[in-house]
């Protein structure tokens, strides 16, 4: 499994470095970016977790 | 006070001050969104009120037809014309970020935003958690509190002061100044003293940081340039106002609004004593259910929006409370799930005014929660007092007695 967040959605809540800070993180201005190149089978549901927890619906799954 | 006859309609004359609409907002919620989604009134100024997430999130994001210059949901001082004769402080910028619409908005919130960033916020974590633990201190042995007022609401605060190098010892007036402005925002005289108070007192302090600048978001605001030249002096005192008066009463309702449903959900609280791994997604749910700001928007020219015709200058009340507790968003929005996986709140906000100190509301939030609960994870509301619930703004309780 592979995420996207899209710079142009992303507003900086930081609701996916919050619930999976091992797949995301949040820089100074807000911006949130993926830090792993492929998502651990362990942190799939994580990854999900994030994708339903963003407001802005910025984050998606590239299986 | 103006206009507080009792509502009859709330479709068409609603007022967020009515006594019970303060008390139980949910249930005015649920028959408007069957009935009239957006509700308008005429009261203190034509202003509607949208109370489904989709309107609510269109309306943030849209924000070449609906204004963030005037954002009181309370008719104030930025409502009314300019005084020629008064002589005292004004914000000739309002309260950027907040109150501004891009450009401004865009470079005055990207000075404030890395004061709130995750890493900064982790490092106020220890001075948070220390806090309160000496507020609990006090109050573990009487076996009683008022958990709105002795602990609640001296929190944010002496965070907030530390980050602006204010003294912390002047805390119970910060807050009685954001109380006045925001609470009581329908007593002009009050509103005057609160706003005059905060604002005189920053003018002092922003000369005396000119002077003797510290590591402060203060000091940084006056030394820092923007395109080779210094943040105009109204734009500072602006910031520096709405750091206090947005940081202040919004996440002390947080908080006291969580622990007012954990001393009512008992099955609540002692899951979370057991299952302490539960707190991230647990902190987002209370702020779901209980969210507490309403922030307004300007209407910017004539829209017919839903079928509603708004008029240019009209106030859209952004009620992300209601959004967040609305059946199309969320699978049974009046329940709290500690454990909810879909949860796309707005409590922050949506769209470029997401709440600049978000991340610092968060961690208040779930370090005020995980030490009460560590010294005090069983209590209940105390029998025969009566609660409080302040509104409009800001909602959550003021006088909150539990006893454990």
């Amino acid at each position: 499994m592979k995420v996207r967040v899209d710079p142009d959605k992303c507003q900086g809540h930081a609701r996916c470095y919050g619930l999976a800070p091992e797949i995301f993180d949040v820089d100074d201005y807000g911006q949130a970016s993926v830090i792993v190149d492929e998502v651990p089978v362990e942190l799939e549901e994580k990854a999900r977790l994030a994708v339903a927890n963003c407001p802005e619906y910025a984050i998606e799954i590239i299986e | 006070m103006t206009q507080t006859a009792p509502v009859q309609d709330w479709a068409t004359d609603f007022d967020v001050m009515d006594p019970r609409y303060l008390t139980d907002p949910f249930s005015i919620w649920d028959q408007l969104r069957a009935t009239c989604p957006i509700a308008h009134t005429n009261r203190r100024k034509s202003s509607w009120m949208p109370l489904r997430y989709d309107d609510v999130t269109t309306i943030a994001h849209d924000v070449a037809h609906f204004s963030s210059v005037k954002v009181a949901v309370i008719p104030g001082d930025e409502d009314e014309e300019p005084d020629a004769g008064f002589q005292g402080p004004n914000l000739e910028y309002g309260l950027p970020p907040i109150s501004v619409d891009p450009p401004v908005h865009t470079w005055t919130r990207r000075l404030l935003l890395p004061w709130f960033s995750h890493t900064r916020v982790d490092s106020y974590i220890p001075l948070t958690r220390e806090l309160c633990g000496s507020l609990l201190e006090g109050l573990a042995a009487a076996g009683h509190a008022d958990a709105a007022a002795d602990y609640a609401q001296q929190i944010p605060v002496r965070v907030i002061a530390r980050i602006l190098g204010v003294p912390t010892a002047m805390s119970d007036t910060f807050t009685g100044w954001v109380r006045d402005v925001l609470e009581f925002a329908d007593d002009p005289e009050r509103r005057q003293k609160g706003a005059e108070g905060l604002l005189l007192y920053f003018i002092e302090q922003l000369e005396f940081r000119r002077r003797e600048p510290g590591d402060d978001l203060l000091s940084e605001l006056l030394h820092t340039e923007v395109d080779g030249k210094p943040v105009d002096d109204g734009i500072v005192l602006g910031m520096a106002a709405l750091v206090l008066i947005a940081g202040v009463d919004t996440t002390w309702s947080a908080i006291g609004s969580s622990l007012w449903h954990l001393a009512t959900h008992p099955e609540d609280r002692r899951r979370l004593v057991a299952e302490p791994d539960l707190m991230p997604t647990a902190v987002e749910e209370l702020l779901r259910a209980y969210s507490p700001v309403t922030m307004a928007r300007e209407v910017v020219e004539d829209i017919t929006y839903a079928g509603c015709p708004m008029k240019a200058g009209d106030k859209v009340l952004m009620n992300f409370p209601a959004a967040n507790r609305d059946p199309e968003a969320f699978e049974d929005p009046d329940l709290v799930q500690l454990d909810r996986a879909h949860n796309r709140h707005v409590a922050f906000g949506s769209g470029i005014h997401r709440c600049a100190g978000s991340n610092l509301a968060r961690m208040e939030l779930q370090v005020a929660l995980e030490e009460w609960l560590a010294r005090i994870p069983e209590f209940s509301l105390a029998e025969g007092e009566a609660i409080s619930w302040a509104g409009g703004q800001v909602r959550g309780p003021r006088v909150l007695p539990v006893v454990f």
